[in-house]
């Protein structure tokens, strides 16, 4: 892949801004067009949230209407008891604790580390630095899925197994979140750091004290992205922990699915509890999400 | 900060390399992760898929016979062959839904588009076993929402669960469902970057909608097309919590993919050394994925 497909931001803002300005089809009017060019997304966007909806809504249904024929869209009685229920049951808030505490963790050490890496990457160009992009791309080509046993193996070996730690620190390495950010530094102009030098501050400082504040919208991006994959984490953290007491919460998910007898009410319940956090995130700060900024690190 | 232009063509192109030890300090922290999480387990899988380690004490050299068992067990390539399958269903469909939505979503006579973004963004957001759940509860043979229709239209009960094909396709459903709002962010990117002049000159040559999106749209989107299709390659080949709460593999053992092949071998039955080789057969195939497309990608490209 060369870097010449790759969408530079001013240049992608600049289009943007006349694309908004496209002139209207002389050929087809405005209004001919807009009918089925609407319908085919709201149909499509009905299908992709109609799913959602009746997960959410069967979840405010009480334990004996869930499966009472004919079916209904909108419960009757709602009730929260099946949160509730499942809050209460199996340790729930404890696993809703665990999870939040590796996530809040792994985030901001994913954020510094990929900063470091993705500004050193950007900025410097010594031989070694070159070797280890590569090595950097090489760990995409190796999920840890692939690498399961061996890595559970290293991990035990630390002595890290059964700790938070065990699944922390393995997911800080992320290629996607150093090239976010060397893709930014990249737009930095070389001159905002050689007129530092030249007033004399150090590398370091100059790094700290005027590439860090300036990547914040990175920062964020990243952040958001790393809360949700580790948030959505499940068989690393299911090889790592043998103690209920550390389960986060996909896996408390998981044990109710794997049950015998399917409680249904629990597992709707506990569902919607663990969506909750990401899709607050996400409605809060959709801007940075949606921002194309997302692709950087992939479009290497 | 003014920087005259006589200044900035007066001084030769620096060479940066001066600077050692703060870019050594940057990526540190990075390159100790690295060789621990990366380098060291795929030193030793490799070592210990020679031998027939189960975790615990002692372990002799096997040479090859975990590759040669792995090659001669039937269930190794049941999962095999199913993983390949569920990645060609899924590819295209997830490719095929994302690029609909992505065009539908940035076409100027599409009205609420912002609105529609996000409802095709929300499923990425749900991890991957609350979307097996969501699935499963949907699907459900007996009690589940779709075949409540289907009897409503007058159609019989469809075995959703028992029926190891149709349950094969529920998890395609429902992972193409889930990765779409990140594709599409992909595809709506590129479509963003395709120069409007090319379908003002389009459209004055009476172009319609669908040719110009034949002829600009693809070809111009082609390089992230590449990206998609190696990204969600790998993303199937490497499937597993959708799975086991959709169906937990099943029926029976039907829908088991290669990485619940490998975690039931390796952390089930405690056969460290055969998972290790399991898994770097699967490492070889994605690797061979990856330069299969790369290669097509250039050979297209330089056409």
């Amino acid at each position: 892949m060369t870097t010449t497909d790759m969408p530079r931001p001013l240049d992608a803002d600049a289009k943007q801004a006349v694309s908004r300005k496209r002139p209207q089809n002389a050929a087809g009017g405005g209004f001919r067009r807009a009918v089925p060019a609407t319908t085919l997304l709201w149909i499509l966007a009905c299908l992709y949230g109609l799913p959602v909806l009746w997960f959410i809504l069967s979840s405010l249904k009480p334990a004996s209407d869930l499966f009472s024929y004919p079916l209904t869209l909108v419960p009757h009685h709602p009730t929260l008891s099946g949160y509730l229920t499942a809050w209460r049951s199996a340790n729930f808030s404890q696993y809703f604790i665990n999870t939040a505490i590796v996530c809040v963790i792994t985030t901001i050490l994913t954020v510094g580390v990929s900063c470091c890496t993705g500004y050193a990457l950007a900025k410097y160009d010594n031989k070694w630095l070159k070797v280890f992009f590569v090595c950097i791309l090489a760990t995409t080509m190796l999920p840890s899925e692939v690498m399961l046993a061996p890595e559970f193996l290293v991990v035990r070996n630390l002595g890290l197994y059964n700790s938070f730690a065990g699944i922390i620190l393995p997911a800080v390495l992320t290629a996607t979140g150093c090239f976010m950010f060397r893709q930014f530094f990249l737009t930095v102009p070389d001159e905002l750091v050689e007129a530092a030098r030249i007033d004399g501050a150090r590398e370091l400082a100059i790094f700290a004290r005027i590439m860090v504040p300036l990547s914040r919208p990175i920062m964020l991006t990243l952040a958001i992205l790393s809360f949700q994959w580790r948030w959505n984490d499940y068989i690393w953290p299911l090889l790592m922990l043998n103690d209920p007491n550390k389960f986060t919460v996909q896996i408390g998910i998981q044990s109710i699915v794997g049950a015998q007898n399917i409680n249904w009410s629990v597992l709707l319940g506990a569902s919607v509890i663990s969506m909750i956090p990401l899709i607050a995130i996400f409605l809060v700060f959709q801007r940075y999400v949606m921002s194309a900024d997302i692709n950087a690190g992939l479009k290497d | 900060m003014t920087i005259s232009a006589s200044d900035v063509s007066a001084s030769p192109p620096r060479r940066r390399s001066k600077y050692t030890l703060a870019p050594l300090v940057l990526i540190a922290a990075n390159v100790v992760l690295f060789a621990l999480f990366f380098v060291w387990p795929a030193v030793i899988g490799l070592v210990y898929s020679f031998t027939n380690y189960t975790g615990v004490g002692v372990f002799q050299w096997v040479g090859l016979d975990n590759y040669r068992n792995l090659f001669g067990d039937s269930t190794f390539y049941d999962a095999l062959s199913r993983t390949l399958l569920y990645t060609v269903l899924f590819v295209p469909l997830n490719f095929a839904l994302s690029l609909l939505a992505a065009n539908l979503v940035v076409s100027k006579h599409a009205k609420g588009a912002s609105v529609a973004r996000v409802i095709f963004f929300i499923p990425w957001l749900l991890s991957p076993i609350v979307v097996g759940v969501l699935w499963r509860w949907l699907f459900g043979e007996n009690f589940g929402l779709v075949n409540y229709v289907i009897e409503k239209l007058g159609g019989g009960a469809v075995p959703w669960q028992s029926n190891a094909d149709l349950s094969l396709l529920v998890v395609v459903m429902a992972a193409s469902w889930m990765w779409t709002g990140f594709t599409m962010l992909l595809f709506i990117a590129a479509i963003k970057n395709v120069p409007v002049s090319y379908y003002e000159a389009a459209s004055l040559d009476g172009a319609g909608p669908w040719r110009q999106f034949i002829s600009i749209t693809l070809p111009s989107i082609a390089p992230t097309s590449f990206i998609v299709i190696l990204l969600n390659t790998i993303n199937a080949m490497k499937e597993y919590p959708v799975f086991v709460a959709l169906n937990n593999g099943g029926p029976g053992s039907s829908n088991n993919l290669l990485v619940q092949y490998i975690y039931e071998t390796g952390f089930k039955r405690g056969q460290i050394g055969y998972a290790s080789a399991a898994s770097f057969v699967l490492m070889l195939i994605l690797m061979a994925v990856a330069i299969i497309q790369l290669i097509v990608n250039r050979r297209v490209e330089n056409r």
